[in-house]
């Protein structure tokens, strides 16, 4: 055993010792000979017969040597330094060739690399959090009246924190937060800061450690109990320098004093797991007994007990939820509770599963045609040097010695690309981590870890071999005679090494094909989305969050409203403002339902209207097209008749006569007369379709905070400091709010969208250039090599357009082939993708014409050159030139 | 066959040259592969060269260690003797070999003819 550790690192020693070793070696032969010379001498031989004798005994010196190499060192590593050392050296004679490789292997593999980075963050790793395999994410089977309906009440999330039989604890958040819901103030001008109220276990539930100080305690969420909050660490850099003696000091939120109790790790962004793309600055409690006659306003989230599998989970919420009581005080209010329960996991990320399986797809069907275009180039390559490689077999290096140095040249080169492609999937990572904006979970997390340097390697070396094996197999199986011979072109290995690149460039073409198909499906898509009728008008208006005071008195509230407005109207450059609790594509709310009066309603029929209160004007502000009627007025006073105004969708299912204005509908405590129709906004997401919403007027009903919703004839963002400063003199505590373009607002719901299209747009155009590169070389290979041809062509009379005609139509041929392959394939991929589409059908007529126009113009710019320069062929010069 | 020379088996050869280099003491690699010759009557196919593999390995598992010196034709020389370990390992080997003739041998006597009842 100690033998061979000792050999093994003699070994290892002797490698690196090479040449002192051989000298060593040499002087020894040598003396050996010089004894033998001199032995044979004394026996009586002449001189030249004694060294003859001595060679014949030794048996040959370059043999000695080389099994003295064997012997001692590490001969498989010699060889592979032999073909590393030959490898960099046939590649710096081809330094072009080397380059190109190594670019778009670069771009291959880096495109790979960055997608295998986001997919691993949002769909392999587990979520960030302590046993992520435990939470569940408890909610309400989904239905049209928004967030009241995927909640529950906080005698509801009490009831069944006690009585559930599975799970080790429940937590929840307040699911009405809206962004810049706090102003931190006492340095210097308000801040605005975005807070979230989580139940007082929440942290414990998901397992969070503070990265400072403690979690929240039981007294923290107990009634009247002095305010505390934990604040996000991000936060903590950034608005109190990461100060290190925070915890215990108390900071001024809404002009309240809340003592900071703790700090939260890093690895904790609440954003990034429940409403991506939103940062949250800060959490404190929830207190429920505050909260009990607000409705359904807690999300819910479980940690199932060790062992408990969901379906037991599921089985047990199914008999505890009927029990919970909206209001423990009202007993009627007992029995409207469902729930689903949905791993964590799958709430975060689930939906993204197909997009990104179809990047995933994507990137791989880049990762193939890199592969091809390099097959394709390594065959021009190994064309022009299988003389070189009959020379070396003819010096008795064995098939698989050549297949081997070529395996070395293709991992040489997917290596060199790895790398690039590692420094481009760094930089495309860090790029997307730092995409705030794009409304996807977890992005800030996306980084190349272990696993996708992992993952580089597997495809670096899958890559050289798919590249590397088709060459490889060709050059070493091609006769040595032939070869030796200088198979001239025009000779038949020529045709038949042409048919193997025409088939790889076919394939290219199909796989680009399928590429743009995706692409232009998924563009048209996007643009559909951009197209959809929003039922507001995004242009030209703009939103900042207002902060006021009203004491709790409505009619106070009205006051400071209209002030508010008519100050804002008086601006230059605003053309209308209005104010709305909560802006489309956010957060909302339900009060529950509201039906004709007088009438019975069948369960589930009459679904509960998402529910906005508005000040005269907003409509105008919005864009929002009043349908029938009038918009409120300041004179719908609170003693007045309560006003609503309703959408299109509500007004055509509870009134369907269509007239709805000037009706009684009844709106569970009071009668409410319809003074207005107006057009369905896409409250929830741009592409669903609109379910039921209710305008109440700030007159009447109070608003859950204030949007100020700005109509301006310039652009938006030059008006923002005359906005603020005159909210500034109006409520000095005014927290420098971002004045928000809606169209942001409504850039932000398209954004994953966006992001996939895009994405695959640029892998789509990737594979057209390397689709075209495909043809051009194939194209202008043939060209050269049927030089001979051509000029016999045209010294037998072939025009020059006949002959730049010929090579044009062997080049559409190639493209035509990979075309129909390609959109064969196509329709299959667009029916695979088809749940990622909107508004057009998989088989979109436009998107595969496009694609064909496409395809089929850059095959034809690409055989256009080679095929201008067979037209300048001059007879007599190519006739002579062999 | 046996008018052939005899090809060495994998191993015999480190064998050879630890027997000898324990009977004759340091020798360099000419007298060695001499040596080895005179001993096996010129019966052992032998490339003078090939000793060199032999000599390598078995200074690389330690069982030989080498230095230059000078032959009694006053000439430079690498002279190979043989280590403890290497004489530990030649009385092993050398039992091997002999119980594994032996059987050999043995088996090679078993009278021909088909197999009786």
């Amino acid at each position: 055993m100690i033998e061979f550790i000792r050999e093994g690192l003699e070994r290892f020693r002797s490698f690196f010792k090479k040449r002192e070793l051989d000298r060593d070696f040499e002087s020894e032969v040598s003396s050996h000979l010089e004894m033998a010379v001199e032995e044979n001498l004394k026996r009586g031989m002449s001189a030249e017969e004694a060294r003859r004798e001595a060679l014949i005994s030794f048996g040959g010196v370059e043999q000695a040597k080389e099994r003295h190499r064997d012997a001692r060192g590490l001969p498989f590593l010699d060889s592979v330094q032999q073909d590393l050392r030959h490898t960099v050296r046939s590649l710096k004679r081809d330094r072009g060739f080397a380059i190109v490789a190594v670019l778009i292997l670069g771009v291959g593999i880096g495109a790979n690399t960055a997608v295998f980075s986001v997919v691993n963050t949002l769909l392999l790793r587990p979520l960030p959090l302590e046993n992520p395999q435990q939470l569940v994410w408890i909610a309400p089977p989904p239905t049209k009246c928004g967030f009241s309906c995927e909640t529950y009440s906080a005698d509801a999330f009490e009831e069944f924190q006690a009585q559930n039989l599975s799970f080790q604890d429940v937590a929840g958040y307040f699911a009405f937060s809206t962004e810049d819901n706090f102003r931190l103030m006492g340095r210097g001008e308000p801040v605005p800061a975005t807070g979230i109220y989580v139940t007082r276990t929440f942290f414990q539930v998901l397992g969070v450690k503070p990265s400072l100080g403690r979690l929240f305690a039981p007294e923290d969420a107990r009634k009247g109990s002095r305010p505390v909050a934990l604040l996000a660490n991000a936060y903590w850099k950034r608005q109190f320098d990461a100060d290190p003696k925070i915890v215990g000091k108390a900071i001024d939120l809404n002009g309240q004093p809340v003592t900071v109790v703790g700090v939260l790790p890093p690895s904790f962004d609440f954003g990034a797991v429940f409403s991506p793309g939103e940062k949250v600055d800060l959490c404190a409690p929830m207190i429920l007994d505050d909260a009990r006659e607000w409705g359904n306003i807690l999300t819910m989230i479980g940690r199932l007990k060790p062992g408990v599998s969901l379906p037991q989970a599921q089985a047990d919420v199914n008999l505890v939820m009927p029990q919970l009581y909206f209001n423990t005080k009202r007993p009627n209010s007992k029995g409207y509770y469902k729930a689903t329960l949905t791993p964590l996991k799958t709430y975060v990320t689930g939906r993204l599963r197909g997009p990104l399986m179809m990047l995933w797809g994507a990137v791989g069907a880049i990762l193939l045609i890199v592969c091809v275009n390099l097959s394709n180039l390594l065959l021009a390559r190994a064309a022009t040097r299988s003389k070189e490689f009959a020379l070396r077999s003819a010096l008795g290096a064995g098939r698989l010695r050549l297949v081997r140095q070529l395996l070395t040249e293709s991992l040489v080169l997917s290596g060199a690309g790895a790398v690039v492609g590692l420094g481009l999937a760094a930089a495309i990572t860090s790029f997307v981590a730092h995409q705030g904006a794009i409304a996807l979970p977890l992005l800030a997390n996306v980084r190349v870890d272990g696993t996708a340097l992992g993952w580089t390697l597997l495809v670096a070396v899958a890559v050289a071999v798919l590249f590397g094996v088709v060459p490889g197999l060709k050059v070493s199986a091609g006769n040595l005679h032939d070869s030796l011979k200088d198979a001239g072109p025009g000779m038949s290995e020529g045709k038949k090494h042409e048919r193997v690149r025409a088939a790889l460039v076919v394939s290219e073409v199909a796989l680009a094909c399928v590429l743009l198909v995706g692409a232009g499906l998924l563009l048209r898509s996007f643009l559909r989305v951009l197209d959809v009728d929003l039922g507001f008008q995004p242009a030209r208006s703009a939103a900042i969050k207002v902060d006021y005071d009203d004491g709790g008195s409505r009619a106070k509230g009205t006051v400071i409203f209209r002030e508010i407005l008519n100050r804002i109207e008086a601006i230059p450059g605003v053309e209308t403002a209005g104010m709305v609790d909560f802006l489309p594509l956010g957060r909302n709310r339900s009060w529950g339902p509201l039906r004709v009066k007088g009438k019975d309603y069948r369960e589930g029929e009459a679904p509960n209207p998402l529910v906005y209160v508005v000040t005269p004007g907003f409509f105008r502000a919005m864009g929002i097209r009043l349908l029938a009627g009038r918009d409120f007025s300041w004179d719908d006073a609170a003693k007045n008749q309560g006003v609503i105004v309703i959408n299109e969708a509500a007004a055509r299912a509870l009134w369907p006569d269509g007239n709805a204005v000037g009706k009684i509908a009844d709106g569970g405590h009071r009668d409410l007369l319809v003074i207005g129709v107006v057009s369905d906004v896409r409250e929830t997401s741009v592409e669903g379709s609109p379910g039921w919403q209710v305008y109440y007027s700030a007159t009447q009903a109070s608003p859950e905070g204030a949007e100020l919703v700005v109509r301006t004839k310039l652009p938006p963002q030059t008006l923002a400091p005359a906005v603020l400063r005159t909210l500034r003199e109006l409520n000095p505590k005014q927290p420098a709010a971002a004045f928000e373009p809606i169209q942001q607002i409504v850039d932000h719901a398209v954004s994953p969208r966006r992001f996939f299209m895009l994405l695959v747009l640029s892998f789509g155009l990737f594979g057209l250039i390397l689709a075209s590169l495909g043809i051009y070389g194939v194209i202008s290979y043939s060209v050269t090599r049927r030089r001979q041809e051509i000029g016999i062509r045209m010294a037998l009379g072939a025009s020059p357009s006949n002959v730049q005609l010929m090579v044009i139509r062997a080049t559409l041929r190639l493209a035509l082939a990979g075309i129909c392959l390609g959109v064969l394939a196509s329709l299959a991929v667009a029916r695979f993708i088809a749940s990622l589409l909107f508004g057009i059908a998989p088989a979109d007529p436009l998107t595969f014409a496009a694609t064909l126009i496409v395809l089929g113009s850059v095959a034809l710019a690409a055989g256009y050159l080679p095929a201008r320069r067979a037209a300048k062929v001059q007879p007599m010069s190519a006739l002579r030139a062999n | 066959m046996s008018k052939e020379k005899l090809d060495l088996l994998q191993g015999t050869l480190d064998l050879m040259v630890l027997r000898t280099l324990a009977t004759m003491g340091p020798l360099h690699g000419y007298g060695l592969a001499r040596r080895i010759e005179q001993v096996s009557g010129d019966q052992v196919l032998l490339n003078q060269g090939t000793i060199y593999a032999s000599l390598v390995r078995l200074q690389q598992r330690g069982l030989i260690a080498a230095r230059w010196g000078t032959s009694d034709g006053g000439r430079r020389a690498k002279f190979y003797s043989i280590t403890r370990r290497g004489a530990k390992r030649l009385a092993e080997e050398a039992e091997n070999w002999q119980r594994l003739s032996a059987v050999i041998d043995r088996v090679l006597a078993l009278p021909e003819g088909g197999p009786t009842r």
